[in-house]
């Protein structure tokens, strides 16, 4: 067959100018680094590290004993003791402190007369979530310290009656963020190499005046555009590997299911995304403006897939137009595989849906090329 | 002059390409005989590099038709790029890919077997004189090799006819002589060449030349006999009375 | 001054004759604005839930009843064991287990205590502990599981029961939207991505072929030239900048509670900042790939380091002070401070003086890399 005689001849030659480019080898090195070694300490939704400041409107030996066993807290640093509501709050808009924790005069006073005291806990909620967790966090440490102070007394308040409610976490015991965002990382990982590069790829070569050259060619565009396709592929899948051994060396993580599922997931994935890189670098006339189509595609496909904040969190609608969504079937799966160890029957619905999409691109790329 | 009993390998009939209102190619008809050198010329916007898009199969005709290596273009496009070579004035070699490289890709595109371009890669690159520049990437080359190398690209695969767009464009005069001793030893091996350009020292060397003015072709003959008809010394004066004529510019 | 214009209008008509690339310039705010606004979100919302009562308990269908009633909670199926509760969660169609111990009801009854356990997909850490957080909650409001008996029980003892009840205030964001936290951020992202890489691609356009050297070679000063060059995108920025805060105002609703023109001068700071990043990436880079690849390691950061969606104090400390060196994350606590806080400019100043000190050592690392290629 004269088009697989040529493919071969096409194939070698994207590979050549791949490799031989001064930067991309070096992205590919050290991207992951980044991305699955770097990016889980810090896309870290954990609460964590937390000022505080104090109003000690009380100045007790209970107020202080209050104060003492909150900064001592893991989650909590003790900022500064503020000597009014004013000052509280300049240290709060200053960005210096999250919570304010206020204790009223009388506090020592009411909890040695009738055990009941009452403090003030205000927290900046401008991060919903920081704001929710850190005056819970605060809260829990107010009952713990009444518990203390029962305990003292000679009750037997720790074992509390009523139902005894315990918490066990499954596929993910210590509640470990870093477990959480890796998988999705790595599906970021991907879309940033093999699903921008492709975006650039045939465009280069309209503004080099090498296509035309390509196209004065009996070459046909399915050894074309498939030979630009595989050398993607290659390098997804070794990027995935490269990753996994990482994060292995590293964190010590490794998939709870099958590496084998991941990459049944991967190999339809990385077509989507880079048949639909180079469908965009057909349709462009310069790099700058494929460039940003992609980058405008790539950001929706991040923010709405799940990676950051859960798809379940989303409005219906966002949760349906996120079905359109490639990054995010990748991204559920490979959470489901590296977590929960899920096995084929539970990702087939992904396996499906990446594979028709891919077909569907890669026609569409192979369409959408230009001859003449 | 060739005899008209040669069989042409291309012909243009009444081709015409329109783009939106403007004719950029007006029903224009000529033939260009086998193993012939054939200058194709006119002014910048003529219409030239359209006229050769068409040819080459990279553009579809609006009317007319135009035949290549025996292959009508807007039919099948495909089975005359098999027949032809081409050398765009960028000379759109891979820059980032060696000499040898460049010319394995394209040997490979046009069915070569691996042997075979091996083979041809050495004989070539010692007739050029390139023996070392093998491994050498394409962009450290000088624009003068670049030029040789793009050339002998397109005549790699034994074309029958090799299209060449303004190939000279910005060399020395002494570069622009060593080209078309290239060219010759392509015509001589029997290649139909097809050379636009603006140099009309260059069309001197032609066998025929063809002057386009308006998207049409307002003379067509020997060198010789242009400058008879037109009263000129050189193809320089011959150009000049045609090209004032022109109404677009 | 007139020729700096007419290089001014050439660039103006260059891209604004890319009538696509400036249309997603344009439309790419909007989208952002509008997905984090109503899509992007933390919020737990519908927790699928499944009870595991092993010796079908009494209490089971007043739980049932009561989880229902809760916006929070549905309940989908009630199973006799665990680990059938524990495949519905592998298989995603369950997000956490109610597991009553044997015999709950008569337990709490005889003895006045008994455990249930919740047993929670931990894979996304923030929503599981929210989930059990507020099951927990649901399930001490069950009289089931006060038992009156156990009350008494309580009541018998004779030590003094201390209680320390906090008054919880959210501030600023009683309702804990998250776009109040995500818009400074995105505002931070869409700028540093039209004026650093944008800016970066065209500049290298222009060199990669070879019009630079013309441009160059004019008696024009090499300043002015690429002075010329940042103009459009100073415009689309400014207009994107305007964009997105009247929409997160009109159509998000959210605050702007201090002062809009400290707000503007802040924000006219950042995109300086950005537009210089541009340039510097322009001089280092040779290709628009190279200028791309080189502008997202600039965009990955300040998706991550802003503290649009990771708080900075969760950080280890290293990477702490490494965000400081990200440009948007000063963008986007001042602007949070501004917008969302109200704050006095006073509070802001320190943002505004990192963002000047990184703008002057910006100018002048391109202004010797520029003189540099031109020697």
């Amino acid at each position: 067959m004269p088009g697989l005689h040529a493919f071969r001849f096409l194939l070698e030659k994207e590979f050549r100018q791949m490799m031989r480019n001064r930067l991309l080898p070096r992205v590919f090195i050290i991207l992951p680094i980044v991305l699955t070694l770097v990016v889980p300490l810090v896309a870290t939704q954990e609460i964590s590290n937390l000022n505080f400041c104090v109003i000690d409107n009380d100045r007790s030996a209970l107020s202080r004993r209050l104060i003492e066993k909150t900064a001592a807290a893991d989650c909590f640093h003790l900022a500064a003791l503020a000597a009014d509501d004013d000052e509280a709050m300049a240290m709060i808009e200053a960005g210096r402190a999250d919570v304010i924790l206020e204790i009223p005069r009388g506090f020592a006073k009411g909890l040695q007369r009738n055990a009941q005291a009452n403090i003030c806990v205000r927290g900046n909620a401008v991060n919903g979530i920081k704001g929710t967790l850190g005056t819970n966090y605060l809260t829990q440490i107010a009952m713990a310290f009444a518990e203390e102070l029962t305990a003292e007394s000679g009750g037997t308040a720790t074992q509390q009656p009523g139902a005894s409610i315990n918490e066990r976490y499954l596929f993910n015991a210590t509640l470990d963020y870093k477990r959480y965002m890796i998988p999705a990382l790595i599906g970021m990982l991907l879309i940033l190499t093999v699903g921008f590069l492709p975006a650039l790829n045939i465009v280069l070569e309209k503004e080099h005046g090498t296509i035309e050259q390509m196209n004065v060619t009996p070459v046909g565009k399915y050894p074309l555009i498939f030979a630009k396709l595989l050398p993607y592929w290659t390098v997804g899948i070794a990027l995935i590997f490269y990753s996994l051994v990482l994060v292995r060396l590293v964190y010590g993580f490794a998939p709870a299911g099958s590496v084998w599922h991941l990459l049944l997931i991967a190999v339809p994935f990385i077509a989507v995304m880079s048949a639909g890189g180079l469908i965009v670098s057909n349709y462009s006339d310069t790099t700058r403006q494929a460039a940003l189509t992609m980058f405008f595609f790539l950001v929706i496909f991040i923010l709405m897939s799940g990676l950051l904040t859960p798809v379940r969190s989303m409005p219906e609608w966002a949760q349906a137009l996120s079905l359109a969504n490639p990054l995010r079937y990748f991204v559920e799966a490979a959470r489901m595989i590296f977590l929960k160890g899920s096995r084929l029957a539970d990702l087939l619905p992904h396996f499906a849906a990446l594979l028709a999409a891919g077909c569907l691109l890669g026609l569409w790329a192979v369409g959408s090329y230009r001859k003449r | 002059m060739p005899s008209h009993n040669n069989e042409a390998v291309i012909l243009a009939e009444r081709l015409t390409k329109r783009f939106g209102d403007f004719t950029a190619v007006d029903g224009i008809s000529f033939a260009v005989r086998r193993g012939e050198i054939f200058g194709f010329l006119g002014a910048n916007g003529a219409g030239k590099t359209t006229a050769m898009k068409i040819l080459c199969g990279l553009s579809a005709p609006t009317s007319g038709r135009a035949e290549v290596a025996g292959f009508d273009v807007a039919a099948h496009p495909d089975d005359v790029k098999r027949h032809i070579g081409y050398m765009s004035q960028r000379f759109a070699l891979y820059n980032d890919l060696t000499v040898g490289e460049n010319l394995r890709l394209f040997g490979g595109i046009y069915g070569m077997a691996t042997g075979d371009i091996e083979q041809k890669t050495r004989t070539l690159l010692a007739q050029l004189g390139f023996e070392n520049e093998r491994r050498t990437i394409v962009e450290r080359l000088p624009l003068g090799w670049k030029q040789k190398l793009a050339f002998s690209l397109s005549i790699f695969h034994e074309p029958e006819i090799v299209f060449l767009d303004e190939p000279t464009g910005g060399v020395d005069p002494v570069t622009r002589r060593r080209f078309w001793e290239l060219i010759y030893q392509a015509a001589d091996r029997g290649i139909t060449v097809f050379v636009t350009t603006h140099y009309m020292d260059e069309a001197e060397y032609c066998n025929r030349v063809s002057i386009m003015v308006d998207g049409q072709i307002r003379a067509l003959d020997t060198p010789a006999a242009l400058r008879r008809q037109f009263g000129g010394a050189s193809m320089y004066d011959v150009f000049h009375a045609l090209a004032r004529t022109a109404k677009r510019s | 001054m007139h020729t700096f214009l007419s290089f001014v209008k050439k660039e103006f008509l260059q891209i604004f004759r890319d009538s696509r690339t400036v249309l997603i310039l344009l439309v790419m705010p909007i989208v952002l604005i509008v997905l984090f606004g109503y899509a992007v979100t933390t919020e737990v919302r519908g927790t699928v839930l499944v009870i595991v009562d092993e010796g079908g308990d009494a209490c089971v269908p007043r739980w049932q009843e009561a989880f229902n009633a809760n916006r929070y909670f549905t309940v989908v199926k009630i199973t006799h064991t665990a680990v059938e509760a524990e495949e519905m969660m592998r298989s995603g169609k369950a997000d956490m287990a109610i597991v009553l111990e044997n015999g709950f009801s008569d337990r709490l009854r005889r003895c006045g205590g008994a455990t249930v356990q919740l047993l929670a997909d931990g894979s996304e850490p923030n929503q599981a502990s929210v989930r059990t957080a507020y099951a927990a909650t649901l399930i001490k409001s069950l009289p089931a599981s006060t038992d009156a008996a156990a009350m008494q029980a309580a009541a018998a003892t004779p030590a003094q029961r201390y209680a320390v009840t906090p008054c919880v205030r959210l501030l600023y964001n009683p309702a804990q939207k998250s776009e109040y936290n995500f818009v400074p951020g995105v505002m931070g992202l869409i700028l540093m991505l039209i004026c650093a890489m944008m800016t970066s691609i065209s500049i290298v356009r222009e060199k990669e072929l070879g019009t630079m050297e013309v441009l160059l070679a004019s008696p024009v000063p090499p300043a002015a030239i690429v002075g010329a060059k940042l103009m459009p995108y100073l415009l689309i920025s400014i207009i994107n900048l305007l964009t997105v805060l009247s929409l997160s105002t009109f159509l998000l609703g959210l605050p702007m509670a201090g002062s809009p023109a400290v707000l503007l001068g802040i924000s006219l700071l950042y995109i300086f900042v950005c537009l210089l990043l541009g340039l510097l990436v322009s001089t280092v880079a040779a290709t628009q790939l190279a200028a791309m690849l080189i502008s997202l390691l600039l965009i990955v950061p300040s998706i991550y380091f802003s503290g649009l969606a990771f708080p900075i104090e969760s950080m280890p400390t290293v990477l702490q002070y490494i965000s400081g060196i990200v440009p948007a994350r000063w963008f986007v606590e001042a602007a949070r401070k501004l917008m969302i806080q109200g704050v006095a400019p006073g509070f802001v100043v320190r943002e505004a003086l990192i963002l000047a000190l990184m703008a002057a050592v910006l100018l002048a690392l391109s202004l010797v890399k520029f003189k540099r290629r031109l020697e």
